[in-house]
């Protein structure tokens, strides 16, 4: 049962409902609404809703093929909508900044730049003056205590320092929303240990809104204020679940109480969403 | 030190077996000079500066041909390459032509053209041109998605997306292409320098010694054009691995 009222759904089965019809709930920052998409003739998403909070992140989980990643793309703007509307505020993507940390770090940077040009480069072909370009880049090198030399190129790189550099290069902007699809995928238990800490640091320093697809069940609750748990396709929200550990969170947290409790409900839902 | 003298073994094993072939009388001297000879008199060549005519033309001609390929190659790749219908609808065509050996078309050339520079200029670009546009074409192709897609997301504007990541994604299989076009130029054009009334050129230089039977001279010169081959190669790829730093890299 998600946090929206069915009933007005319920109301109007004919007609998809809009941000008019279904007003989004309070300190919503997206709202997506009568969302329809079908792959291959077999329909994803009929008719699905969802308010996202402002400056919380908001973890994706849910059962293989349910499309966590589709419904993250979607909103992003990277695959088409059949029908519905997504809005930032009110506002379409096109009048939003959003950036996007990519799952595969080594082809979403452009290996012919450096590190650091890397991180530059939507500054710059956004015409930010120069010398602004370089505080904005300094300012995020020293928000994620960077210690390797960002003159190396990509390739010469280790797998959770491109994805520290993806990350910069996504925070540059200074994006209203942030998309993580699979961060930590690709990375190895340190790196993942390191990355979930500077999200979190970034995440209080800016209070980017963030929405993260995650498969790892601990990833996913970790650095979540809401856990987005869907069901089998046809996509539907199974629960959001609140975590209101207090940040910033240590690695040791994962053995706190409350933690513990969220993890277990979330799984529990999880499995009887399988067996649906 | 020993692993640095490995690649020299090959040559000298050649050597060895050359000279093997002439003291164990295989192949009648006169169809095979002794390779101490054969080296000495390539030395002269230079030493005397006969050769330079002949050298200079080839490189000349296969330098414009490679130009003219470059030029017409590059931009109708890239630009066949973004429009991946406009590229379908022409891929029968850069294929057929790209499968059929250049050599078969001299004589149509040769109606074109006549028998001039220009001719043997003309046929090596042709070929080297497919190379290049083919090769262009794909790497704009197969450009990676998820750059494309990073580069959307931040809002950089389409011709941007194109310039700052399709073009430079396609750079690395461009030169793959302007590797193979400059041997292809120069296959063609010691082809051309043989059959097409030729004044200059290795390929007139080998032909010529062959028929006055000047054995020495005739190895001599398809050593010199198999050094030039891979001493064109060799520069490219130092250019490549200079320019394109990223190559096979990410």
């Amino acid at each position: 049962m998600g946090p929206l009222p069915d009933e007005v759904i319920d109301a109007a089965p004919a007609e998809p409902p809009t941000v008019l019809t279904l007003r989004p709930a309070p300190k919503t920052h997206v709202t997506v609404r009568g969302l329809c998409k079908s792959f291959a003739g077999v329909p994803l998403y009929n008719n699905f809703n969802l308010d996202l909070p402002r400056s919380q992140i908001v973890s994706i989980f849910g059962p293989n093929g349910c499309g966590k990643s589709t419904l993250m793309n979607m909103i992003a703007g990277l695959i088409p909508l059949d029908a519905g509307e997504i809005l930032f505020d009110g506002k379409s993507l096109k009048d939003t900044k959003i950036g996007y940390v990519f799952q595969n770090y080594r082809d979403a940077l452009f290996p012919w730049l450096s590190a650091r040009d890397n991180i530059a480069y939507p500054l710059r072909r956004s015409k930010m003056p120069e010398a602004q370009v370089q505080a904005r880049v300094d300012a995020l090198v020293k928000l994620f205590e960077i210690r390797f030399d960002l003159g190396r190129y990509p390739y010469e790189l280790s797998g959770g320092q491109m994805q520290t550099v993806c990350i910069m290069r996504a925070l540059a902007t200074e994006p209203e929303v942030m998309f993580l699809d699979e961060p930590f995928s690709a990375l190895d238990f340190e790196m993942t240990l390191f990355i979930r800490a500077k999200l979190q640091e970034a995440h209080l320093a800016t209070g980017t809104t963030m929405v993260i697809v995650s498969h790892d069940l601990e990833d996913a609750v970790f650095l979540a204020d809401q856990i987005l748990l869907l069901t089998r396709r046809p996509t539907r929200i199974a629960e959001l679940v609140s975590f209101e550990l207090p940040r910033p969170r240590t690695p040791e947290a994962v053995s706190d109480p409350e933690f513990v409790r969220v993890k277990a409900h979330t799984l529990e839902v999880f499995r009887r969403e399988m067996a649906a | 030190m020993t692993r640095r003298a490995l690649p020299l073994v090959g040559p000298l094993l050649l050597f060895a077996l050359w000279q093997l072939m002439i003291s164990a009388q295989w192949v009648k001297p006169v169809l095979l000079p002794p390779p101490g000879e054969t080296v000495a008199h390539i030395v002269g060549t230079f030493a005397s500066g006969s050769i330079f005519p002949d050298l200079w033309a080839t490189i000349y001609r296969t330098l414009c041909a490679f130009g003219i390929a470059v030029v017409i190659g590059v931009p109708l790749g890239v630009m066949l390459g973004s429009s991946e219908g406009a590229y379908r609808s022409v891929e029968f065509l850069i294929d057929f032509f790209r499968s059929t050996p250049s050599s078969a078309l001299i004589p149509l050339f040769m109606l074109i053209f006549g028998i001039t520079d220009i001719n043997k200029i003309a046929i090596a670009a042709f070929g080297a041109a497919l190379i290049v546009l083919f090769n262009s074409a794909y790497g704009v192709m197969n450009a990676k998605k998820t750059r494309v897609m990073a580069a959307q997301i931040m809002g950089v504007s389409r011709w941007h997306i194109f310039k700052d990541v399709m073009l430079m994604e396609s750079l690395a299989q461009t030169f793959v292409g302007l590797r193979s076009a400059v041997s292809m130029g120069l296959v063609i054009v010691i082809v051309a320098e043989m059959f097409i009334g030729s004044e200059t050129g290795l390929g007139h230089r080998i032909i010529d010694a062959q028929q006055v039977f000047n054995i020495k001279d005739m190895y001599g010169s398809i050593l010199v054009t198999g050094a030039l081959g891979y001493l064109l190669n060799l520069l490219f790829l130092l250019i490549e691995k200079r320019v394109i730093h990223w190559s096979g890299k990410a």
